[in-house]
């Protein structure tokens, strides 16, 4: 991979290792299916295609992956949920609805390096049995979606697709499906829902997974777009190889989506948990900004609990227990749960001393008020009653005991509707009062103590009268 | 006037049901896009247009466009710009570059709301409106005009004057 180089300035960190974004901001690099097989792309759906389905998902198991997309489940595991002596169709749908605010990974995989993903999927798709495949990908990628349909043309040209891929028995067909702008598409079963031409309604579980009931009530697995990509790389190696990359239990490489106040914003792929909070702020993304100090960080897509700097942590069990700063988290799946928060879509969100903590969560509340799809009355009415107190608060016509009952309303959501949306939206909210009351509070206005505060004026001065 | 649907988006259409062997149904979505493309938003004559086209009740087809944030019910400008409002974006200046667009081409949000997001300047040739997180928090602000995405945007006049 030596010979691999980078457009000037856009190299990467001597500190990341590049497997997913070895084609990212490559020189010479382009979308077409000629450059990306003179790399070698396409060889190792050939070896995977004389595997037995059941091995692939064996070494996929032996990786360790872990799903990219947010909740970090063992893919070889999802893919074992499949029920046996199916006689269903099964059908495998690729997440591209990339949307968690934070997260940026899936739009450079899809506009830079789209074989990438239908080799991966491809795989994926002969592992699992699906004859037909969806890439569901969110509207505002409008030309992502192109991408990918002219990769699939040529990859169907080549055979990669259609009927009898490689001389084999296998046909599989792939179609990209348009999504309209709904966070909520990227729960897999609202996800399913979407693509069935209805309401994204997240279904009621169980069952828990779509691979037991998922399109058209038939076995269906929903990957992230990184997801897939990994299958191809540890076929390419394989198992036991890959799981030698990152720690135990955290495996394979993953990318970083560094934002906010930083000096050097960006992605960043890097061996799961090879790097500290303090590495990766200071060291790969180039330190805070000029004079600024480290507030708080949301460490893996907005849904995630916010850490504060200067909290201390609790790690590791029995002997390896031991107490850490923010600085010192290793930013692995494992380690983050410890810490009270998630690894969640690798969407790293920084915040610095000049930021607000009441305008930060006005802005992260309005989204999810924007974004409940509204099945669920604590979600649909919680979500945007957190906003408008928190629009209180930057308003500034807050009444301190605002902020208790904001807790309130999110403990109401948390854990009260049919998928993680509800606690998506809470968890920020819970967070951010758990550690920075005080200044919460102190954006209130002491004036209004114990007076019910008078929404129809607050709506009017906000214009939404 | 009557609502007629090209012969060349007909064909799009056809085309994109084919995608979908097992339920018509699934379709919609795609329908949607390849409608709103040519004439700018769903009315309800497409709304009827589709339900025939997928053979479903028009209220299968009304719920889906009421309810996701890209389907449009009423007339967009000529260019029209989504700016990314959400966490990242909003760090990096996306409310102030929302301003300076507005001020810019000459449109006033005021009458915008939850349920009616988009506001049109007054010759039509620009429309505006805030998007959820366009994915790409590393280059905030950012912004959709039309198909077109711009990162780090720099400056709202230099930006409309590539729209013409």
């Amino acid at each position: 991979m030596s010979d691999v180089k980078y457009i000037s300035g856009k190299e990467p960190h001597p500190k990341e290792r590049r497997m997913i974004f070895k084609n990212v901001d490559r020189e010479g690099w382009d979308q077409s299916i000629e450059t990306y097989e003179k790399d070698g792309g396409y060889e190792v759906l050939k070896k995977a295609m004389k595997m037995a389905p059941g091995d692939i998902t064996t070494e996929v198991k032996t990786g360790g992956l872990r799903g990219r997309g947010g909740a970090g489940f063992p893919t070889g595991v999802k893919w074992g949920f499949l029920p046996p002596n199916n006689t269903k169709p099964v059908y495998l749908i690729c997440n591209a609805d990339e949307s968690e605010p934070g997260t940026f990974k899936d739009r450079y995989i899809i506009h830079q390096d789209p074989h990438q993903l239908i080799e991966g999927m491809i795989i994926s798709c002969f592992a699992v049995g699906a004859k037909l495949a969806y890439i569901y990908i969110r509207e505002e990628f409008p030309e992502g979606a192109q991408i990918l349909e002219a990769a699939i043309e040529e990859a169907r040209a080549k055979n990669y697709l259609g009927d009898n891929v490689l001389g084999s028995d296998f046909d599989l067909e792939i179609y990209v499906h348009r999504g309209a702008g709904a966070y909520i598409c990227g729960e897999e079963t609202g996800l399913i829902e979407s693509l069935e031409g209805k309401r994204p309604y997240p279904r009621i579980k169980p069952p828990y997974f779509p691979a037991a009931m998922g399109l058209y009530l038939c076995p269906t697995i929903v990957n992230n777009v990184e997801t897939l990509c990994h299958v191809g790389h540890i076929l390419r190696i394989g198992g036991e190889e890959w799981a030698k990359i990152g720690t135990p239990n955290n495996t394979g490489t993953r990318i970083l989506c560094v934002s906010g106040d930083v000096q050097k914003p960006g992605y960043y792929e890097v061996e799961v948990g090879s790097l500290t909070m303090g590495e990766l702020i200071n060291d790969v993304c180039g330190g805070l900004k000029e004079g600024r100090e480290l507030k708080a960080v949301i460490p893996g897509g907005s849904s995630a609990k916010v850490l504060r700097a200067g909290e201390t942590f609790k790690v590791g069990r029995g002997d390896d227990a031991k107490e850490i700063d923010i600085w010192n988290i290793k930013m692995d799946f494992d380690t983050l749960a410890a810490c009270g928060s998630m690894a969640g879509s690798g969407g790293v969100i920084v915040i610095d001393d000049s930021r607000s903590i009441s305008w930060v969560l006005n802005n992260i509340n309005a989204f999810y008020a924007h974004e409940s799809c509204g099945q669920c009355t604590p979600c649909r009415e919680g979500s945007l009653w957190m906003k408008k107190i928190t629009d209180r608060l930057v308003g500034g016509t807050a009444s301190p005991t605002d902020i208790d009952t904001l807790y309130d309303v999110a403990k109401n959501i948390d854990g009260r509707t049919i998928c993680a949306f509800g606690e998506a939206s809470a968890w920020p909210t819970e967070s951010f009062i758990e550690k920075f009351k005080d200044e919460l509070v102190a954006d209130t206005n002491p004036e209004l103590a114990g007076e019910k505060v008078n929404n129809e004026a607050q709506l009017a001065a906000a214009g939404l009268l | 006037m009557s609502f007629e649907v090209p012969a060349e988006v007909e064909t799009k259409v056809d085309q994109r049901i084919t995608h979908y062997p097992v339920s018509k149904r699934s379709a919609v979505l795609p329908v949607i896009h390849e409608l709103q493309h040519h004439f700018g938003f769903i009315s309800e004559e497409a709304v009827e247009w589709i339900a025939v086209k997928l053979e479903l009740e028009p209220i299968k087809v009304l719920e889906v466009v009421t309810f996701y944030p890209g389907i449009r019910q009423s007339a967009p400008g000529k260019f029209h710009i989504r700016v990314c409002r959400t966490l990242s974006c909003a760090m990096a200046g996306s409310a102030e570059l929302m301003d300076a667009l507005c001020e810019t081409a000459n449109i006033d949000r005021s009458g915008t709301d939850h349920h009616h997001p988009i506001a049109v300047s007054p010759d039509g040739k620009f429309s505006i409106e805030f998007a959820e997180c366009l994915a790409s928090c590393g280059t905030g602000p950012v912004c959709l005009v039309n198909d077109d995405f711009h990162e780090a945007v720099p400056n709202a006049a230099e930006l409309l004057a590539k729209y013409d």
